[in-house]
């Protein structure tokens, strides 16, 4: 018995504060979701009632089809960036402390912070980025508050609504989060491409593999544990995406016409702010099972083309 | 031959520093903004170096608003965080990796699976619990919550698992207890790991938004990217003042950051391998 009083005390403290402010609200958040909750407080069981109100909510629908957008937006474009850049920073660069540095800059900023200049960046009539359009003529956007989809905006086509691809502002946030979190991906690679041996590069080469043929069956597959990691992690994390929404657009945020709204905004939105606390967590529920579902997803159609050994 | 190669080298400096410029771009303008007056920060053409450089929007930040005030809940609860993160992932993992008990591993792996199960998923009902237990505008509401947290418990394990049994069998023969042993060989033998987990805290604590918004309706009780936010909200259009307040939201980590470079660098890189 003596035995197990030095670890429960060891744990007591972290075990403590994991089941009460993790996995009891966890719990209740599950509780919740199927109980009309509001104001008033507890007002009944409603069975699966919240999740059916959900199906049929168009906000909630938005909101969940802007997230999609925003995440296959940005997984990608941080992905394509961030692999190119660990590479060119891997072919025995000088300085690359300096580089490395100025790459990961913007991933220990806040991104409150960011998000503030970046809006300045944005502005339509006093924004930088205006200014180099109009520098180099072409006209400027209206960057955050521009509701059209961008393929509506390049095709100039009246698409159908989930054709039209995310809205500009949308598009906008996505961007600046590529920037912040790129060099976050680049260390991640970066320890990875370290981690290839060099003899299978001298072995391509003595087989007269030019650069493109050994970054294609030598780089990619040696590399893709480390993609695959940093896939996931991305997707995960795009996801989550808030601060953004909050501090950037509207107002009201999520703005313009709603097609800023992201899951996790219209989860505080209804949870905290109109503390609908009931439908509030069967959001976090529904949001839950798709992170789920995206990462059980990857790990077995993604997973299947990694090579673990060498 | 040697020719070709240079070309392509140079190609590549010229690909990585482009990319770095843009990388510095918004930091340099939201640093020249600040120091602008209002007039000419929305002047077109804009200028980079502000022709009459004025630490008014600083001076406003810093009286008019209470961002001074931010600051300090932001320093309390960043280091009191800290605290409570070293203390509980050190023992709960010391726990995890040098006793032996009945139900260890699973008990281990139930946690980890916590670790999936993202924060928004229970941040209302988290909030409906700190409301109840009268929390509200308080720094219990800021730091308890967080002061554990699994990545942390799970990466210390893995660093006290690989100290050699032998050293413990040597300083029991010396005499030496098993607290003693965590404090005095374990610990700064994995000092890179904690320095790790440190690290994440500090960082997270500072950066923090999403939580500290629900819970802090009082401006004093506002850490400082909640002040800035509300901030930026209220004064849309005074870019210098809006700058200045960001680069001072920054600033702490930015220093931190050079301080500490190598470790944070390698920190995020570890956080990112396979065990």
């Amino acid at each position: 018995m003596k035995r197990y009083i030095a670890p429960f005390l060891l744990l007591l403290p972290a075990l403590t504060l994991l089941l009460v402010f993790k996995v009891l609200p966890i719990i209740y958040a599950f509780r919740l979701s199927f109980y009309d909750w509001g104001i008033a407080g507890e007002k009944g069981f409603l069975g699966l009632g919240n999740y059916i109100s959900l199906f049929k909510d168009p906000f909630f629908w938005q909101a969940l089809i802007n997230t999609f957008y925003y995440a296959i937006f940005t997984v990608p474009l941080n992905l394509i960036f961030s692999l190119t850049i660990a590479i060119l920073l891997n072919r025995g660069i000088k300085a690359i402390g300096l580089y490395r540095t100025i790459y990961f800059l913007p991933v220990v900023t806040s991104i409150v912070a960011v998000s503030v200049v970046w809006k300045w960046l944005y502005d339509p009539n006093r924004g930088l980025f205006n200014f180099f359009l109009t520098s180099l003529g072409f006209s400027p956007l209206k960057w955050l508050e521009e509701p059209k989809g961008i393929f509506e905006m390049i095709t100039g086509l009246r698409l159908p609504y989930i054709l039209k691809g995310p809205s500009l502002a949308l598009f906008s946030i996505s961007l600046m989060s590529v920037w912040k979190s790129l060099g976050y991906n680049i260390i991640i690679f970066l320890a990875g491409l370290k981690n290839i041996p060099q003899v299978y590069y001298e072995a391509a080469k003595i087989d007269g593999a030019g650069p493109f043929y050994s970054f294609r069956n030598v780089t990619l597959p040696l590399l893709s544990p480390t993609t695959f990691y940093v896939t996931i992690m991305t997707t995960i994390i795009s996801f989550q995406v808030f601060a953004p929404i909050w501090t950037m657009t509207g107002p009201p945020p999520g703005g313009p016409l709603g097609t800023t709204s992201v899951i996790v905004y219209y989860l505080y939105q209804k949870g905290f702010e109109e503390y609908h606390v009931g439908y509030g967590s069967a959001i976090a529920f529904v949001f839950f099972l798709i992170i789920l579902a995206i990462t059980i997803f990857q790990k077995t159609y993604l997973e299947k083309k990694v090579y673990y050994e060498v | 031959m040697k020719s070709k190669i240079s070309a392509g080298r140079i190609l590549v400096y010229v690909l990585i520093t482009l990319g770095g410029i843009f990388m510095l771009l918004p930091f340099l303008w939201m640093i020249s903004t600040s120091f602008k007056t209002q007039p000419e920060a929305i002047r077109i053409p804009p200028t980079w170096i502000p022709l009459h450089p004025t630490l008014n929007a600083y001076i406003e930040v810093w009286q008019k608003v209470h961002f001074p005030r931010y600051i300090y809940v932001s320093i309390i609860t960043t280091v009191f965080t800290l605290l409570g993160v070293l203390i509980t992932s050190i023992l709960a993992a010391y726990a995890f990796s040098w006793f032996e008990f009945k139900g260890r591993e699973t008990l281990f792996v139930s946690i980890l699976s916590l670790m999936m199960i993202p924060i928004p998923v229970y941040v209302v009902p988290l909030f409906i619990l700190v409301q109840r237990l009268g929390w509200i505008d308080t720094f219990y509401a800021l730091i308890v919550p967080w002061s554990v947290n699994i990545f942390s418990i799970f990466l210390l394990r893995q660093h006290f698992r690989s100290v050699p049994k032998d050293l413990y069998d040597a300083a029991v023969i010396d005499g030496c207890s098993r607290l003693r042993f965590l404090f005095t060989i374990l610990m700064p033998l994995t000092k890179p790991a904690i320095v790790t987990i440190a690290i994440f805290s500090i960082i997270g604590s500072w950066n923090a938004f999403m939580w500290p918004l629900m819970v802090t309706n009082a401006d004093r009780m506002r850490p400082i990217q909640v002040g800035l936010a509300y901030f930026a909200q209220g004064e849309t259009t005074n870019y210098p003042a809006l700058m200045a307040a960001s680069a001072i939201a920054i600033l702490p980590l930015i220093i931190l950051f050079f301080v500490a470079q190598r470790q944070i660098v390698e920190s995020y890189a570890r956080s990112g391998l396979k065990e």
